[in-house]
């Protein structure tokens, strides 16, 4: 079992303590059913989010650095190996330069990444990587990405890679469970995967590319947070359609309404589909409008990506130096 | 750089601010003083100067002058000048103008945005985001009205010189509004903006003047309510089109009365957003902000009016003020804020005096915690609660940033208190039922409605309200009839004297064939009346012997006339067009097989030749065909609206139509405008003609036969001067028809502005009745009919 796993996703350091975790609620069928959702009013709320408000300059900054903590940093690929996810803990552990943090005016210890996010295979090599940091490992579990080994072995493998050391474990649902309606399942589903990531915590990822329409996609993320869901995430980024800022609003909305309902705080990961410091940008912004200040945190919104730190850093430099910057100036994650 | 940590540490906004380099230069840093743009030149006048400042920090922005009657009389006569030249260059000529002004809206975009925000007060964003693109769009779109305007508006011309007086809240919206179509269909136009806002208006004349815009073709007057007095009064102009409040509206109304000058007014408004439990709280939150909150509520068509279904009101309001909490108000140049400052002090203070009273009515008066700049003239978003239905907060258009919420129990509920008054601009619904929001929307009064969303606008749909909103639409080919009639015809039309046949007593005509003395009576709700005042007058004949008599209708007659009218409105608009369509065509049978009798009874009573007779009957029933068939045929249309939705246009039955009938062809007038008036859903009150009124009075039999619902149709008779200014001002009457067009007819026109009807003075005499034109036929039509515009965005 990996050690200190109490609080597994570590608050950047002004960040408030962790609140409780979730410990889900009885699966009630009408809320999951009587879930309304407006595509157009969605869309239209999505689309003026990042018209209403404009972040530039020192702001900006702070915005981005903030991003870089609440990064998932990741690398989910075939022919991932031990020196690849070296290579990525290295930039977890320091995901901007350090001249550039002492340009801004911000001690480099305080800007790590949020968590480090790879196969099974490779906890314990990551584990290895970050070791002496305050970076966890994160894992994709659960016959990621679609999920559909029999629920025996999906089960095992969560409770091997919390073995292994993972402290937070990305689950994938069955998304045809939701495309049936069969609410009673999924929720007995995502029970047995908390129940065996024990205290690792877990992302229950919705695959919202597959699920047809918005309304599906609330109903979900109810019926996961009823299960007990850590965090909802959108995608495991292999789906078509990954994560939209429609998607992230419904979600949002979704964990506002269980906070209200419960008290208790879910956690949202946008996944998939985030390349651009403004992509960012814009998450942030609707995660501090829709569910506020406290939700800015890495215990409760994370940011899964591969490519976006590298596009964070170049504005970063740019802020310090105000020339424009260049991919090869900032070190590969 | 501890900014950046500070900013990293609480994930604050930080200031956003546009740069105004460049609309500073414009304004040369406050010092220019503009003049008045007439006949393509700029000119100074003798007007006073004034200032127009920003509202956000009180800054001055420029100086302007006050145009004089002199200043208005100029540019009228530049406008008529240049009316011949612009209306012969041609479609396809004002087309390329059109688009020119159109890019050129683009080109300046940000001049323009951020000139309009600094000037009104509102965020840069909406400026940006709404205002500007949307004016540029009506430019596109009318570019395109000119360019077909030939082929799509066959038989008809522009109607001349235009006056337009726009409000401060869009300003060049407004001005694109009311521009862009009238240049499309061939006017030329005077155009006063308002006296705050005055700033986007000259740097458009800079526009059109730059990019060769014919002189004279636009100008501009900048003043106050006096240049707009004096621009609605002035001879020279055809058509007065005015955006502002109902009161001034009301003036206008007055001041134009039986000039024969075209008006339309687009006037205030409380519009309903009324939110079911069926909807997406979230989403309806949302687009409360949209609603209420743009332009800081100063918005003719805010939905200010919440109404919340009860069973999930609690919850709605809870979701509503955290959203509340939320909305930052600020210097209208930041880029992140959602709320700008309000235009004017007096305004300020007139939105303060209406929240005092609400509290002093015992409404809840709640504000986010958040403190509003102090200088410069801030409100907050306010949310009232729990106020008497009686409140002005409640029944009264505020205009600024004020929600009053209510709650309803039922849909029936929700549509009667939607209903509940004077207005009619705007609606917005929240459901995701789709049955319930299609049941809802056509009950509603109003000229628009939206479905899911709030505040949408475009230029190919038509933009206009119902009752004390206003008549006449903007935007859309609804839109382009504003600003058309009907091209002059060669001959004159028969008058109401045209004494055809007199004298000639036709020999074929029959003697009378019945002996019993016959006693006519009024028709009301359904029954035959006697006159409330028990009088009766002769009814001369053709050599002036008295052939019967005929019930003098008085002041009561009306009310009561009116009152089953409005009895039977609900029903009778709510029949499908097949059932009038069958009733229209029982009417032209029974008359067919009684059409003898009444071509004597024509000849008896106005001494037409037999000939002539006969052909009025059979004219009347060729009229109810046309109008049976036209029934189920008069369709609305889709508009083609930039959004993924489906946009629309409905064509509503006006409601009560009051018909007043001249003296010719009595029996073919009656019922054709009748048949006109039912074929598309209303109910009529019909004023028989004053010198011929019995044959009309005969009709009742036909009309009695014909399955026509008690209270549909009622007819009167009587002195026109004595019953028709009572229908004129009558609260409750939706339109008038006039086809007499004489002085009665102006007095009627100023008694209309009470409650707004629309009124039709057939000046140009349209309607011949014994060989009604296709241009006619499609005149009483449109005059039958109220676009209702309907927009439901939708998507999973």
């Amino acid at each position: 079992m990996a050690s200190n796993t109490t609080t597994p996703a570590r608050p950047a350091r002004e960040a408030p303590t962790s609140s409780l975790r979730n410990p889900g609620i009885p699966l009630d069928l009408d809320l999951v059913r009587e879930a309304r959702v407006n595509r157009a009013a969605a869309d239209h709320r999505a689309a003026t989010l990042t018209t209403r408000r404009s972040v530039k300059r020192a702001w900006q900054a702070g915005w981005l650095l903030r991003a870089v903590t609440l990064i998932d940093l990741t690398t989910l690929a075939g022919d991932d190996t031990g020196g690849r996810v070296r290579r990525l803990c290295g930039k977890a552990r320091r995901p901007v330069r350090g001249d550039i943090l002492r340009a801004l005016g911000v001690p480099p210890r305080d800007i790590t990444v949020a968590a480090a996010c790879v196969y099974h295979g490779l906890v314990p090599a990551a584990r290895e990587a970050l070791r002496g940091s305050r970076v966890p490992v994160a894992v994709v579990s659960t016959g990621f990405p679609a999920g559909l080994s029999p629920l025996r072995t999906r089960l095992i493998e969560i409770e091997e890679s919390v073995a292994a050391g993972a402290e937070e474990v990305d689950v994938v649902i069955t998304r045809g469970l939701v495309l049936e309606g069969d609410w009673e399942r999924l929720y007995d589903e995502v029970a047995a995967f908390r129940a065996a990531c024990g205290d690792a915590h877990i992302k229950v990822i919705l695959g919202t590319g597959e699920l047809g329409t918005l309304a599906n996609v609330k109903r979900a993320a109810i019926a996961a947070m009823m299960a007990g869901a850590d965090f909802v995430k959108t995608s495991t980024g292999k789906e078509t359609v990954n994560a939209t800022l429609p998607v992230g609003l419904v979600l949002a909305r979704a964990i506002r309404d269980y906070h209200r309902s419960t008290g208790i705080r879910v956690g949202l990961k946008a996944a998939g589909g985030l390349k651009t410091a403004k992509d960012a940008l814009a998450w942030l912004i609707l995660v501090k409008e829709e569910l506020g200040d406290r939700w800015l945190h890495p215990d409760l919104f994370r940011i899964g990506a591969s490519s976006l730190l590298a596009d964070i850093e170049r504005q970063l430099e740019h802020h310090v130096t105000g020339r424009y910057s260049a991919f090869h100036r900032h070190p590969l994650g | 750089m501890t900014q950046v940590r500070e900013a990293f540490q609480t994930l604050e906004y930080g200031p956003a601010p546009e740069s105004e380099t460049l609309a500073d230069e414009w304004l040369h840093g406050g010092e220019r003083v503009f003049g008045h743009y007439i006949g393509g030149c700029w000119t100074d006048g003798e007007g006073a100067i004034h200032q127009t400042r920003c509202p956000g920090d009180g800054r001055l922005l420029a100086s302007f002058r006050y145009g004089t009657a002199d200043d208005i009389d100029q540019a009228v006569g530049a406008a008529t000048a240049a009316l011949p030249r612009w209306q012969a260059i041609g479609g396809h000529a004002r087309s390329r103008h059109l688009y020119r002004l159109a890019r050129q809206i683009q080109k300046r975009s940000r001049l323009f945005a951020v000139l309009e925000s600094v000037d009104n007060g509102k965020a840069i964003r909406e400026a940006r985001d709404l205002d500007i693109p949307l004016a540029a769009r009506h430019f596109y779109h009318h570019a395109g009205w000119a360019q077909l305007a030939a082929s799509e508006f066959a038989g008809y011309e522009p109607v001349g010189v235009v006056g337009q007086i726009i409000p401060w809240n869009f300003p060049l919206l407004m001005l694109s509004w009311k521009v862009a179509p009238a240049l499309a269909a061939g006017n030329t136009v005077v155009l006063k903006p308002a006296e705050y806002t005055p700033l986007s208006a000259l740097l458009f004349a800079e526009v059109a003047r730059e990019t060769g815009l014919p002189p004279g073709v636009l100008n501009i007057v900048t003043g106050d309510g006096a240049t707009g007095a004096a621009l609605t009064r002035h001879d020279g102009v055809a058509k007065i089109a005015f955006t502002g409040s109902t009161e001034v509206g009301r003036e206008i109304r007055r001041a134009t009365a039986g000039t024969g000058r075209h008006l339309s007014l687009e006037l205030g408004g409380k519009s309903p957003f009324v939110v079911f439990e069926s909807a997406d709280l979230d989403a309806a939150v949302e687009g409360i902000v949209d609603g209420v909150w743009l332009n800081q509520g100063q918005v003719c068509c805010a939905g200010s009016r919440l109404l919340v279904q009860e069973s999930v009101e609690e919850e709605m309001l809870d979701r509503l003020r955290a959203r509340m909490e939320r909305i930052r108000v600020g210097h209208p140049l930041d880029k992140s804020i959602d709320m700008g400052a309000i235009v004017d002090s007096t305004q300020k203070e007139r939105i303060e005096g209406f929240l005092a009273a609400g509290a002093e009515d015992g409404a809840t008066i709640w504000q986010p915690s958040a403190a509003v700049p102090e200088d410069g003239f801030f409100l907050p978003p306010t949310l009232c609660t729990g106020a008497p239905a009686s409140s002005t907060i409640v029944t009264d258009e505020i205009f600024g940033p004020v929600l009053v919420s209510l709650t309803f129990r039922t849909p029936a509920e929700a549509v009667a208190l939607a209903n509940d008054t004077r207005y009619g601009l705007a609606a917005s619904i929240w459901t995701e039922d789709l049955s319930l929001a299609l049941d809802v929307a056509p009950a509603v009064k109003a000229g628009t409605v939206w479905v899911n969303c709030t505040n949408l606008f475009d230029a190919a749909s038509g933009f206009g309200g119902y009752r004390e909103s206003g008549f006449g639409r903007e935007g859309g080919r609804e839109g382009m009839w504003e600003y058309l009639k009907p091209a002059s015809r060669e001959g004159p039309a028969p008058g109401p004297d045209s004494d055809e046949g007199t004298g000639a007593a036709s020999t074929t005509a029959r003697a009378p064939r019945d002996p019993i003395d016959r006693t006519r009576k009024l028709w009301i709700g359904g029954r035959q009346m006697r006159p409330d005042g028990g009088y009766s007058l002769p009814q001369l004949g053709a050599r002036g012997a008295p052939c019967g008599e005929v019930p003098r209708g008085n002041r009561k007659d009306v009310r009561n006339a009116v009152e089953a009218a409005a009895r039977a409105r609900a029903s009778w608009g709510a029949t499908t067009a097949y059932l009038r369509a069958q009733i229209l065509y029982f009417l032209a049978e029974n008359l067919s097989v009684r059409a003898e009798e009444f071509a004597a009874t024509l000849s008896r009573v106005t001494g037409a030749t037999a000939a002539a007779a006969v052909v009025e009957v059979d004219a009347a029933v060729q009229a109810v065909f046309t109008f049976a068939a036209w029934a189920d045929k008069y369709d609305g249309q889709v508009h083609s609206t930039p959004f993924r939705n489906v946009t629309f246009a409905m064509n509503e039955p006006v409601g009560t139509v009051a018909i007043r009938c001249g003296d010719a062809v009595p029996v073919a007038a009656t019922i054709a405008s009748l048949a006109a008036a039912l074929s598309q859903g209303n109910v009529a009150v019909v004023v028989a003609s004053e010198r011929y009124p019995l044959p009309a009075l005969d009709l009742v039999q036909i009309l009695e036969t014909s399955d026509i619902p008690p209270g549909t149709v009622n007819v009167l008779s009587g002195i026109h001067d004595e019953v028709f200014p009572t229908l004129a001002a009558h609260d409750d009457v939706d339109q008038l028809w006039d086809f007499v067009a004489d002085d009665l007819s102006g007095e009627a026109e100023r008694l209309s502005a009470g409650n707004l009807k629309r009124v039709w003075v057939d000046r140009e005499r349209v309607t011949d009745w014994l060989a009604l034109s296709d241009l006619a036929t499609a005149m009483l039509l449109r005059k039958g009919t109220r676009v209702k515009n309907i927009w439901v965005p939708y998507g999973v």
